[in-house]
C-alpha cells in the first residue's frame, strides 16, 4: 500500500509538472554567422580535447603495451572493460590528469584510471593502476587522483575496487608523494576508514605491488592475486639482498601461491588476469548490504526539447561574449522545463527547479555579474533546496561580484558572503559545471573546488582564475615597477586559467564535452541520491570500530 | 455394397484407457475429448510430467522407466482399467498394440480392446501364415521359395520359376549380410551367388539356410489403409506412399501415392479389402505392398494390425478422424461411410521428426528438449470438406512432448510429426518445407535439417520415389556443411551481448547503455567457433555505436550501424546492412557438473535459426576455466569411473573390496541402444559402488571408485 501511495503521488506530481509554463522557449538562431562561428570554435576545442584524451587513453604507448601483452597480461583498459557490466556507462574521472605537468616526462592520466562504473549490478569506484606508465608508480598527481577517487567513493558510499600493478612511489618525487597529510599514507587511512564505514575495499593484484603499494591489497577487505604474476612484498629482492643478504626470487618472496597458502595476505588465487577479474566481479556480487543504496529517480526521465549539439554555438569559446544561460539549461534538463524562482528579482542569476534523468535538482546558473539582489536570491534558493533535500547544480559563468562604490555601499561584500556561506553549508549534494568563466569570489559563490561539490566538471572552453587575464595584467601594471614583464605575465595567467591546466592538476574531475553535460550530471545526481545506511560520513570517534583487519 | 448396420446405434464408451505415451497417446486423448469420452493415461516413473499425463482426465503410474516394467506390463494396465473403471483400451502403436496375449487377456477381463480380434493379430503376426492366407485369398505375394530344401540344383530351378533377377537371402541374416542379388539368368551366376551368400551366412550367423525371392530393382512401399467393423463391412481409405526410409523406418509419408492410375488404385484397394476379409479383420489396419516401379506390379508384404504412425495423411485427404472410427467400431457400430462415399481430396504429407543424427548413420540421439518452437498449426484434426469449397493449405502438428521433456533415453526417439495438406502435391510439399523451416529444436540432434533438404530435393519433387531413395540421392541429401557466414557470427555475438544487457531500472546507469565520455567507445570481444573439433576460434569485435546500435567486425569485415534488440529471450531482431532479420537464438549452457575441457559439450553453445537454417556456434571456455577444469579432471581421474552420458546400468560387475586389473570391465551401461563397457583405468581395489543394476544414471554420476595401487 505505501508503495502504491507513493506511485500515485508521483503520478499526480508528474501531471502537475506537465504544465507548460515552465518550458524554456527556444530563441536560438542556428543560422546566424555569430552562432556558426561560436560552434566552429567550440568544435575545434572539442576535437583537440578528443585527440588529447585519446592519446592519454593509450597510457605508456604501444611499446609498453606490447611488453605487457607479451607476458600474457591484459592491458589496464582491458581489465577495466572486463570488470564493468556489459552495456553500462563508465564515468571516468580526470583522464587528462598530469597532462604536461612533469616536463619531459609524459604521465598520461597520472598513471591511474579512476571512475565510477557498474560491477555485478552495483556502482563502484574503480581504481586501476596503469603499469604501462612508468610501471604504475605514484607521482604526486597519481596520489592526488587516487585520493580524490577515494573521497568521491566515501561521499557516495561506493565500494572501491583497486586493480593493482604498481612499483610504489616514484622515488625522485618522494618528498611530494610521501610525507604530507594528503600524500601516500592517506590512501590507506582512507581504506581503513571507509571499511569501518561499511564501504567495502576490494583489491585484485595483477602485477608487482611493492613497498607502500603492498598495503593496498593488505588493507583491502577481500583480495585476489594472479598466480605467477601478482607479487606483494614490502621490499623487493634487491632491497632484501641489501638489507639482510637473503637471496630470493620474486615468486618465492611474494608470489600468489605463497600469499594464498602461507602468509594469508591474499584471499583468492586466480589463474590469469581474466580469472582475477571474474573473481573480483563475484566478490562484488557478494557484498551483501555493505555500502550505500542507490535510489530510483522520483520521475521518469524525459529528453530535452532542444538538441544538445547546439550548446557549442550558444556558448562559444570566448568568455567575454555573453549568452543566455537559459538556452544552456533548456538543453540539459528533462523536457526543457525549469520552474524558475524569483525570475524577475536579481535577474543576473537564474535559480529554479528542474529534473535531470528523472532526478530532482535545484539549478543555480549565472546570467551576468552578481549584484546584491542576485546574491540574496541565491541564498534564499539554496536554503530552500537544503530544506527540501534537493541537490544543487551550479552552472558557472561568473566574472565575479559587482565592484565599485555603489556596490560596496550597497553591502555587496556582506551579501556575497551570505551566498558563500549558504553554498558552504548547504546540507545537500552540490554538482558544479563550469560552462564559461569562474573568476574571483564568483568561484566561491558558485561552488568552486574549495566548496566541496560532489563533482566539478569543466567545459573545454571554460576558464578559472582569480580574475580575467587582461584585468590582471592591468592591475599588475598599476602596482608593479617593471612594465616589460606584463605581457609575459598575461600569457602565463591566460595559460594557467585554461580547463586543460586545471584538469591536469586535478582542480576538477575532468573536462566534459558540452553535449555530455546532461548525462554526466544525471549520473552525478544518481550518485548523489544514494542513501547511507545511517552511518555518518564524518569520522568523529563515535565508536564505529575498525573495519576489517587482515588476519 | 451397401453398408450393414446394426438395428440401433450403440453409445460410445464413457471412459477409455490409453496404453501408450507420446504423440499417439495425446492424439487419442484429443478425439476422446471431442466425443466427451473420459480418458485414463498410464505412465512410467520418468514420464510423470509428460504431456499425455497432463492431457488425460486421470493418470496412473505403472512402474519404472523400462518398457518391460511399465508400458508392456499387461497386469498393471489391466489393474488400472479396473481401478479407474475404463471400459476399453486404446493401445496406440508399438508397445502392446500388436500383442495378441494382451488382446486376449482384455477380452477375458471383459474390457474392450480397441483393435482387431486376437486371432487376426496372430494370423498376420506370422510372415509365413499370412502369406498362405493371402495367396488363398487371391492377394499377390512376392514370388519366392521359403522351403527347407537347400539343394543348389533345386534352388536354381526355383529361381528360374520365380524369374530373374532374384534375391538369395539367409533366413537368419541381417544388415545386408548373407544376401546376394542375381540378375543374370545362368546357372553359374546363380550358384556363385548362392555359395557366397551361404558362406557369409554361416560365418556370420552360424546357419546357412536361404530363401529365394523375386528381386525388385526399384521398389516402392505403398500401403492401403483399411477399416472393418464387427458387422462384416470393410472399406479402403486409399493408399499411402512410404517409400523414403532410413534404417528400415519411414520418415516421410504421403497420400495418395503419386502416379497411380485409378484402375491400379481400385485394384490395390480391392486386394487390401480382400486381405482384411481373409482374416475377419476388425478396426483400423494397414496392408503393406511392395510396388515394382518398372512393371507396376504389386505384392503383399504384411499387414499391420493397428493404427499406424502415418495415419494422419489418410485423415487429411479423407477429412476423417480415424481414432473416432476406431471408437465407433469398438463400440459395435457400423463404419460411418460406405466405400463409394469416402472422399479423396488434395494431397497430404507427414514428416517425422526424430532425435537422431542423419550425418551419423541416423543414429538416435537422446537428451532434453531444451528449446522447442513450432509453426502455428492451422488444424487439430483433419479439415472437413464440403463440396465446392476451396481447399486451403493446412498444417497439423502431432506432438507428444513439450519444451523441457527428455527424449529417446528409454523410448522411441520420435519427437513429433508435421502433417500438411494442400490442393495438390506441390502445394502440400511447399507448406511442409515452410513448416520445417519454422520447426526449431535445440538440445539434441534432430533430422529437421535433413527433412528440409529431402523435401526440397528435385528427385523427390519429381516423384521419383523408391525405397532406396536416400542411398541413391545420398550426395544431394548430404551436401557438405557450409561454414557459418560472417552474418551468423555477428548475430551470435550480438545475441550474447544483448543477453547481458542489464534490465532497465530507470536510473541512467542502465538507460545510458555503454556510454563513455570524451570520445571513448566501449568495445567487447566475443570469441566464437564452429561446432567441430578442428574449428578455429573467431574473435568478433562488437563496438557500441549508440543505444541498441553496434559496429561489428568479423574476420576483417565490418558491419556498421547494426541495430538490434531482443524481442524475447530467444528471439533477436536485427538490422544488418539494409536487411531486417528475425532470428531465433538459444543459448545452451553446459552441464554445471561437468568440468570445463576442450570438449565442446563443456562449453556454451549458441544455436541460431537464420532464414530457416540452423547453425550452432560454440563459445570457447576461457583459458582460466580450462585450467581449473583440468585440475578437477586430474583429481577425479584417480580411479573413479563416471557415466559419460545419461544411461541405463545393465550390469555392475564388481562389488566393494574386489580387486580389479587395469582394463577390467567394471560396469556395463546402455545408452541410445548401444552398450558401453566401463573399464578400470588402473589396477586396484573397489572402494565404492555408486550404482546398481537396472538403475538409470545421469551424466557425470560416479559409478565405481577404485582405490589405486600405490605403484605410481
Amino acid at each position: 500500500i505505501p508503495i502504491l501511495r507513493r506511485a500515485v503521488r508521483r503520478d499526480v506530481a508528474r501531471l502537475s509538472r506537465g504544465y507548460h509554463d515552465s518550458v524554456i522557449p527556444n530563441l536560438v538562431s542556428t543560422s546566424s554567422p555569430e552562432f556558426i562561428a561560436k560552434a566552429d570554435a567550440m568544435a575545434a576545442l572539442i576535437e583537440d580535447l578528443r585527440t588529447k584524451t585519446a592519446k592519454a587513453r593509450l597510457g605508456g604507448g604501444s611499446k609498453a603495451a606490447e611488453k605487457m601483452k607479451s607476458k600474457g597480461k591484459c592491458l589496464p583498459r582491458e581489465r577495466l572493460r572486463l570488470l564493468l557490466d556489459n552495456s553500462t556507462p563508465f564515468l571516468e574521472l580526470s583522464p587528462l590528469a598530469a597532462y604536461e605537468v612533469y616536463g619531459d616526462q609524459s604521465i598520461p592520466g597520472a598513471g591511474l584510471i579512476t571512475g565510477i562504473g557498474r560491477i555485478s549490478g552495483r556502482e563502484c569506484m574503480v581504481i586501476v593502476n596503469d603499469a604501462t606508465v612508468k610501471g604504475g608508480s605514484y607521482y604526486p598527481l597519481t596520489v592526488k587522483k587516487q585520493l580524490r577517487a577515494q573521497e568521491i567513493a566515501r561521499e557516495h558510499g561506493l565500494p572501491c575496487v583497486y586493480i593493482v600493478e604498481s612499483g610504489g612511489a616514484a622515488l625522485p618525487y618522494q618528498a611530494n608523494v610521501f610525507p604530507d597529510k594528503e600524500h601516500f599514507g592517506r590512501i590507506f587511512y582512507n581504506m581503513a576508514q571507509m571499511s569501518a564505514l561499511g564501504i567495502p575495499q576490494i583489491a585484485s593484484i595483477h602485477g608487482i605491488s611493492v613497498a607502500g603499494g603492498a598495503y593496498v591489497p593488505a588493507m583491502a577487505d577481500e583480495n585476489i592475486i594472479v598466480q605467477n604474476q601478482g607479487r606483494i612484498f614490502l621490499a623487493g629482492p634487491p632491497l632484501v639482498k641489501a638489507a639482510t643478504g637473503e637471496d630470493v626470487d620474486d615468486e618465492t618472496l611474494g608470489g600468489g601461491m605463497m600469499h594464498s597458502s602461507e602468509s594469508g595476505v591474499t584471499d583468492h588465487l586466480a589463474r590469469d588476469d581474466e580469472h582475477a577479474i571474474s573473481l573480483t566481479r563475484s566478490v562484488v556480487a557478494d557484498l551483501g548490504r555493505a555500502g550505500w543504496r542507490p535510489a530510483l529517480p522520483p520521475q521518469q526521465s524525459e529528453s530535452p526539447l532542444y538538441p544538445a549539439s547546439e550548446l557549442g554555438g550558444i556558448v562559444g569559446t570566448d568568455v567575454r561574449q555573453g549568452f543566455d544561460m537559459r538556452d544552456v539549461i533548456s538543453r540539459i534538463v528533462d523536457g526543457s522545463k525549469l520552474r524558475e524562482f524569483k525570475k524577475e528579482y536579481g535577474p543576473t542569476i537564474i535559480t529554479g527547479y528542474a529534473h535531470i534523468h528523472g532526478y530532482e535538482v535545484g539549478i543555480v546558473a549565472n546570467n551576468g555579474i552578481l549584484f546584491s539582489p542576485s546574491a540574496l536570491k541565491t541564498t534564499h534558493f539554496i536554503q530552500s533546496c537544503s530544506q527540501r533535500k534537493i541537490p544543487l547544480l551550479f552552472l558557472v559563468n561568473v566574472t565575479g561580484y559587482m565592484v565599485g562604490s555603489k556596490a560596496e555601499r550597497g553591502g555587496i561584500a556582506k551579501d556575497g558572503a551570505k551566498m558563500v556561506r549558504a553554498v558552504a553549508c548547504a546540507d545537500v549534494p552540490k554538482l558544479t559545471v563550469v560552462v564559461g568563466g569562474s573568476f574571483g569570489a564568483g568561484n566561491y559563490g558558485m561552488s568552486g573546488r574549495a566548496y566541496s561539490p560532489r563533482f566539478l566538471w569543466m567545459w573545454p572552453n571554460s576558464k578559472v582564475s582569480v580574475m580575467g587575464g587582461s584585468q590582471l595584467s592591468q592591475v599588475m601594471a598599476s602596482v608593479s615597477k617593471d612594465p616589460t614583464q606584463h605581457s609575459s605575465l598575461k600569457d602565463e595567467i591566460e595559460e594557467q586559467s585554461t580547463a586543460l591546466y586545471s584538469t591536469a592538476r586535478l582542480w576538477d574531475d575532468g573536462i566534459i564535452e558540452p553535449t555530455a553535460t546532461r548525462d554526466v550530471v544525471g549520473l552525478g545526481l544518481a550518485l548523489a541520491s544514494r542513501q547511507s545506511g545511517g552511518r555518518s560520513t564524518t569520522w568523529d570517534g563515535n565508536n564505529l570500530g575498525y573495519g576489517v583487519f587482515r588476519m | 455394397t451397401p453398408i450393414h448396420r446394426p438395428p440401433a446405434r450403440r453409445p460410445h464408451f464413457d471412459k477409455i484407457l490409453i496404453a501408450n505415451r507420446g504423440e499417439i497417446a495425446c492424439r487419442v486423448i484429443r478425439t476422446a475429448r471431442k466425443l466427451g469420452i473420459k480418458t485414463v493415461a498410464v505412465y512410467s516413473e520418468v514420464d510423470q510430467d509428460a504431456l499425455h499425463v497432463r492431457l488425460a482426465d486421470e493418470a496412473y503410474c505403472i512402474g519404472p522407466a523400462q518398457s518391460s516394467e511399465s508400458y508392456l506390463n499387461i497386469d498393471k494396465i489391466i489393474d488400472v482399467c479396473r481401478r479407474s473403471g475404463a471400459q476399453a483400451v486404446h493401445p496406440g502403436y508399438g508397445f502392446l498394440s500388436e500383442n495378441s496375449t494382451f488382446a486376449k487377456r482384455l477380452d477375458e477381463e471383459g474390457i474392450v480392446f480397441i483393435g482387431p480380434p486376437a486371432s487376426a493379430i496372430v494370423s498376420m503376426g506370422s510372415k509365413s501364415e499370412s502369406k498362405h492366407i493371402m495367396i488363398s485369398a487371391g492377394v499377390p505375394c512376392v514370388p519366392g521359395y521359403h522351403g527347407s530344401n537347400q539343394d543348389p540344383e533345386f534352388l536354381y530351378e526355383q529361381a528360374k520359376h520365380i524369374g530373374f533377377p532374384v534375391l538369395i537371402k539367409a533366413i537368419h541374416g541381417g544388415g545386408g549380410k548373407g544376401m546376394r542379388t542375381v540378375t543374370e539368368d545362368t546357372k553359374d551366376a546363380f550358384l556363385e551367388g548362392l555359395s557366397s551368400a551361404k558362406r557369409e551366412a554361416l560365418k556370420g550367423f552360424g546357419n546357412d539356410i536361404v530363401l529365394i525371392e523375386k528381386y525388385i530393382e526399384r521398389p516402392r512401399h505403398v500401403e492401403v489403409q483399411v477399416f472393418a467393423d464387427t458387422l462384416g463391412n470393410v472399406v479402403s481409405l486409399w493408399e499411402r506412399d512410404c517409400s523414403v526410409q532410413r534404417r528400415n523406418q519411414k520418415i516421410i509419408e504421403e497420400a495418395p501415392a503419386p502416379g497411380l492410375t485409378p484402375e491400379l488404385r481400385q485394384e490395390l484397394g480391392a486386394k487390401a479389402v480382400a486381405a482384411a476379409r481373409a482374416v475377419s479383420y476388425v478396426g483400423a489396419g494397414t496392408v503393406e505392398f511392395i510396388f515394382d516401379n518398372d512393371t507396376q506390379d504389386f505384392f503383399f508384404m504384411e499387414m499391420n494390425t493397428r493404427l499406424q504412425v502415418e495415419h494422419p495423411v489418410t485423415e487429411m485427404i479423407t477429412g476423417l478422424d480415424l481414432v473416432e472410427w476406431q471408437l465407433e467400431v469398438a463400440a459395435g457400430n457400423a463404419l460411418p461411410l460406405e466405400q463409394s462415399s469416402i472422399p479423396m481430396i488434395g494431397h497430404a504429407f507427414e514428416a517425422r521428426i526424430y532425435a537422431e543424427n542423419p550425418r551419423n548413420q541416423f543414429l538416435p540421439d537422446s537428451g532434453q528438449l531444451l528449446y522447442l518452437s513450432t509453426p502455428p498449426p492451422t488444424h487439430t484434426f483433419a479439415p472437413t470438406y464440403s463440396s465446392g469449397e476451396d481447399i486451403q493449405p493446412s498444417l497439423r502438428i502431432e506432438q507428444g512432448f513439450e519444451q523441457g521433456a527428455q527424449i529417446g533415453v528409454f523410448y522411441d526417439p520420435m519427437i513429433a510429426k508435421v502433417v500438411t495438406h494442400g490442393r495438390d502435391r506441390t502445394e502440400a510439399l511447399r507448406v511442409l518445407r515452410k513448416a520445417l523451416e519454422q520447426y526449431h529444436v535445440v538440445g539434441l540432434s534432430t533430422n529437421v535439417e535433413f527433412l528440409k533438404t529431402l523435401a526440397g530435393n528435385q528427385a523427390f519433387i519429381d516423384r521419383e520415389l523408391e525405397t532406396g531413395f536416400i542411398k541413391k540421392h545420398h550426395d544431394e541429401l548430404f551436401p557438405p556443411i557450409k561454414p557459418s557466414t560472417d552474418e551468423t557470427y555477428a548475430l551470435a555475438a550480438l545475441y550474447i551481448i544483448l543477453q547481458n544487457v542489464p534490465k532497465l531500472d530507470g536510473t541512467p546507469w542502465t538507460t545510458l547503455g555503454a556510454k563513455r565520455f570524451s570520445g571513448d567507445v566501449e568495445e567487447r570481444i566475443i570469441t566464437l567457433q564452429e561446432d567441430s573439433i578442428e574449428a578455429e576460434p573467431v574473435a568478433v569485435a562488437v563496438k557500441y555505436a549508440g543505444l541498441d546500435q553496434f559496429d561489428i567486425t568479423v574476420k576483417g569485415r565490418t558491419f556498421t550501424g547494426v541495430s538490434a534488440s531482443l524481442v524475447s529471450p530467444t528471439s533477436l531482431r536485427a538490422r544488418l546492412g539494409d536487411a531486417f532479420m528475425n532470428v531465433t537464438a538459444v543459448s545452451q549452457k553446459p552441464s554445471a557438473m561437468v568440468p570445463a575441457s576442450a570438449a565442446h559439450n563443456t562449453m556454451e553453445k549458441i544455436h541460431m535459426f537464420v532464414d530457416g537454417e540452423k547453425t550452432t556456434l560454440v563459445v570457447p571456455s576461457p583459458k582460466w576455466l580450462l585450467s581449473l577444469g583440468e585440475d578437477v579432471l586430474k583429481a577425479g581421474a584417480k580411479g573413479a569411473l563416471r557415466a559419460p552420458m545419461p544411461s541405463l546400468v545393465v550390469e555392475v560387475k564388481v562389488k566393494v573390496g574386489d580387486r580389479v586389473e587395469k582394463g577390467q570391465a567394471v560396469v556395463i551401461l546402455e545408452s541410445m541402444k548401444t552398450e558401453t563397457v566401463m573399464r578400470a583405468d588402473a589396477a586396484g581395489v573397489v572402494k565404492a559402488v555408486g550404482c546398481k543394476n537396472g538403475e538409470m544414471v545421469e551424466e557425470g554420476r560416479e559409478l565405481v571408485d577404485v582405490e589405486l595401487e600405490a605403484s605410481e
